[in-house]
């Protein structure tokens, strides 16, 4: 549990962790919609480097992030064979009873986790290098044209700052409930599946009892200090746009561009 | 059962930013039958040191032997169910852990899980809500229904219904009011003298330490520095106070009066009542003031 690293903050002075959250918001946006165009081996490998380099300027240790990301490593593993055994195009590579593997089916199936992993790691590096405040600020400044069409702005922003916030928190509780019942003779790893469902229920009850208290004690302690809504709300901090974070995002446009060139 | 930790270390979160140093080199025997109070400041490790004792936490250094078993860094554990039977923890907050429909259910929840018998564990379930001072009226309860402090005692009656050889107490009456303290303590320690338990407390309160426990450890920044009796460890209030720790009133009490009355008694005693006849014995034998 203590592994997990989602929607957790690694302090430390980066490049990326000084970059402006809008600048870092709008970059991860534009990379997930580019990550698409890549369709061939140069354009896989073009967007590869790109996520390596950002990772390296973010100065976040690799050990680290492979650690954090194990468990969903076998999703992308998940991913990969479902493309594999079920593309029925191009050419029979492999056929062992009613297995048949083809071709498209290994292009794909590569293809596919390669860019589910790029995108796990660019999203990942969003939240390890930016607090969950400086996000929600970012997001609620770029969204802000739409309070015109009245989508509430601000409500989404501060559900999305208390729900990253509660994260840590959520995993702490849940080590300290899952070490309560293994103390009581509940084994959450091993035996056979049946069990393993069953061991969820003491550790679920308890953990939407106390979130659930959780939530009343957060939204007294906002009433008791006057929180009324985003209307009027003033900030304490300001967000500042620097050259180095246009130059970032031209450096991504760029990397779009050579996709569009290079792409089949 | 004998539990004993030999130059324990354990680090959270190895190869990670967040990898930080708990304990080390905390050598501690804890032979069956004594009680144990481990006191010391907020994160010194107290916590680390007690989740060694049943191997919820499995060391990244050094030794941890309970009963038979050794555990050690680096090797897989296997069937720990039975010393997880045999050493009780009673966490923080243990309130938290309760899940069943009823309160008979989730005092049972333990036993069953450790094969015991139905019949049985609901045996022991009454037996325990006695012990933990609740009627059974209300085994059919919901345990989400009952105050904080009753939902305090059937998390207790939950660990003490597996029949532990030894109990591991993390705090067990923070947040409830003096009256509630007391007997709750008072229970855990006729228990420990009943059924010759070991009993280790994790406190914050000298005074419990002072009352009740054989044996004081006392933790600082992750290690284990000092180990005694409560005289021994109370009658040296400075360097206590160094560590951030206090020591009993009574203890303060007696030094008070023995810089007043520029004499020594010779002891230190941890209850009001060898204080006072102290004190006593000291004037009648025609004490100067």
């Amino acid at each position: 549990m203590e592994k997990m690293i989602f929607g957790r903050y690694v302090p430390a002075d980066s490049l990326i962790h000084r970059m402006d959250p809008r600048a870092k918001i709008l970059l991860v946006f534009l990379f997930v919609c580019v990550v698409f165009l890549a369709n061939n081996a140069m354009t896989y490998a073009l967007i590869g480097l790109y996520t390596f380099m950002m990772l390296a300027f973010s100065k976040i240790p690799f050990r680290f992030l492979y650690e954090g990301l194990k468990p969903v490593l076998w999703l992308v593993v998940f991913t990969m064979l479902l493309q594999l055994f079920f593309t029925k195009e191009g050419a029979l590579v492999f056929e062992y009873g009613p297995v048949k593997i083809y071709e498209e089916g290994i292009r794909q199936g590569i293809f596919i986790s390669v860019r589910f992993f790029f995108l796990i790691l660019m999203t990942s590096l969003l939240t390890l290098t930016t607090t969950p405040i400086e996000i929600t600020d970012g997001l609620e400044t770029l969204l802000n044209p739409l309070k015109k069409i009245h989508f509430p702005v601000h409500e989404m922003a501060l559900m999305m700052s208390i729900s990253l916030r509660f994260i840590p928190t959520l995993m702490e509780e849940t080590d300290k409930i899952m070490k309560a019942q293994i103390a009581r003779g509940v084994e959450f790893a091993g035996g056979p599946i049946k069990e393993r469902i069953k061991a969820v229920i003491p550790l679920l009850i308890p953990l939407f009892v106390s979130s659930f208290k959780r939530a009343e004690d957060l939204a007294i302690a906002m009433e008791a200090r006057g929180y009324r809504g985003g209307e009027g709300r003033t900030k304490y901090r300001q967000l500042d746009w620097k050259p180095v974070d246009t130059l970032l995002l031209f450096v991504l446009l760029a990397v779009t561009l050579l996709l569009f060139l290079l792409r089949s | 059962m004998d539990i004993s930790l030999q130059q324990v270390e354990y680090r959270y979160q190895v190869n990670s930013p967040f990898e930080r140093l708990a304990i080390q080199d905390v050598t501690l025997d804890i032979p069956q039958g004594v009680y144990l109070a481990i006191i010391g400041h907020t994160g010194s490790g107290k916590s680390t040191v007690l989740q060694h004792l049943n191997a919820l936490l499995q060391p990244t250094g050094g030794i941890v032997n309970i009963g038979n078993r050794q555990i050690r860094a680096k090797k897989k554990e296997k069937n720990l169910k039975e010393i997880r039977q045999r050493v009780g923890i009673v966490f923080q907050f243990p309130e938290h852990q309760l899940f069943e429909e009823t309160v008979e259910k989730d005092i049972c929840f333990g036993p069953l899980n450790f094969g015991v018998p139905e019949e049985e564990a609901k045996l022991r379930a009454r037996q325990a809500l006695k012990q933990v001072g609740l009627s059974e009226d209300i085994l059919e309860k919901s345990p989400f229904d009952l105050s904080g402090g009753q939902m305090r005692r059937v998390a207790i009656a939950g660990v003490l219904a597996m029949g532990p050889d030894v109990i591991v107490l993390d705090e067990p009456t923070a947040g409830l009011d003096p009256r509630g303290r007391k007997e709750i303590m008072d229970m855990f320690y006729s228990l420990h003298k009943e059924r010759n338990l070991s009993t280790v407390l994790v406190t914050h309160s000298m005074e419990d330490a002072a009352r009740y426990a054989d044996q004081i450890a006392i933790m600082h920044q992750g290690k284990l520095i000092k180990r005694g009796t409560p005289e021994e460890i109370f009658s040296s209030s400075e360097g206590l106070v160094e560590l951030g720790l206090d020591v009993p009133e009574v203890v303060k009490f007696q030094l008070k009066l023995e810089n007043k009355l520029g004499y020594k008694l010779g002891q230190t005693f941890l209850t009001i009542d060898q204080l006072s006849d102290a004190v006593v014995e000291h004037f009648q034998r025609g004490g100067r003031t």
